[in-house]
């Protein structure tokens, strides 16, 4: 069921920054509040937003639900993943090797209040990423197939 | 008549509770070794500025691999749910 006009643009207008904004929130994770879990949800936000403004026949080709599915899947693959890689290095399983071994994300952070750098952290934004995109797939996976119940009919 | 019996015992019933809730001891926490540890060697450690994240995603990663899994298991659960029916299949009423 489509809704009005007005109801359509505001939508089209607010969902690339919902997800920007969930973007960021995911990205920012190790620095400032949030993290995979909220940012997937506030990604999964924008895509609510237009699959409730738009019918579900007109949305379904800009989302899909294979794309969701793989999404979810390869979000927990890359988890899984990203632990295991840690027993390469001689570690435990999860293990964060890559925060000091002088590589991509192991720039030292000071003690103490401060804004931080973005390539820090090691394994942790690699993780929140994972969590992000698995987060996103599943909310919206779970919004298309209640959506795809619905009978449509025009007013 | 009703309704204002109803509205009555409402009112009297959070009055009481509000009443238990006012005489609770609060903000008081005792203090442990583990938030002094995360505290002090968490940015050290994990090069993480937020020490939340810090102990979600590195200390107690084995439990967010958890919480991912569950996500995932609850949306297998939708997806059965929601499953389409095969030619043929009806709806079962019991």
């Amino acid at each position: 069921m489509k809704m009005t006009k007005i109801v359509r643009s505001t939508a089209n207008t607010f969902a690339p920054f919902c997800l920007i904004f969930g973007l960021y929130v995911v990205v920012h994770g190790h620095l400032s509040p949030g993290g995979g879990f909220q940012g997937g949800a506030v990604m999964a936000t924008g895509a609510a937003l237009l699959l409730v403004a738009h019918s579900y026949q007109d949305i379904i080709s800009l989302i899909r639900q294979n794309t969701m599915k793989l999404c979810e899947t390869i979000g927990l693959l890359m988890f899984i993943t990203a632990g295991l890689s840690a027993l390469t290095t001689g570690g435990a399983f999860l293990r964060n090797w890559m925060a000091h071994n002088g590589g991509a994300f192991a720039t030292p952070v000071a003690f103490g209040a401060n804004p931080g750098v973005l390539a820090s952290a090691g394994l942790i934004p690699i993780l929140n990423i994972a969590v992000g995109i698995e987060v996103l797939g599943g909310l919206t996976v779970i919004l298309l197939y209640m959506l795809s119940g619905v009978k449509e009919q025009e007013l | 008549m009703r309704f204002a019996l109803l509205t009555a015992l409402l009112l009297i019933l959070l009055g009481g509770l509000l009443h238990i809730a006012a005489g609770l001891p609060f903000g008081n926490p005792p203090v442990t070794d583990m938030d002094d540890y995360f505290i002090r060697h968490g940015q050290e450690q994990t090069g993480a500025n937020n020490i939340v994240t810090s102990v979600v995603f590195d200390y107690r990663a084995f439990d967010t691999l958890g919480e991912a899994t569950v996500l995932f298991t609850a949306v297998l659960g939708v997806g059965m749910m929601f499953r389409k029916l095969k030619p043929g299949e009806e709806y079962e009423n019991d």
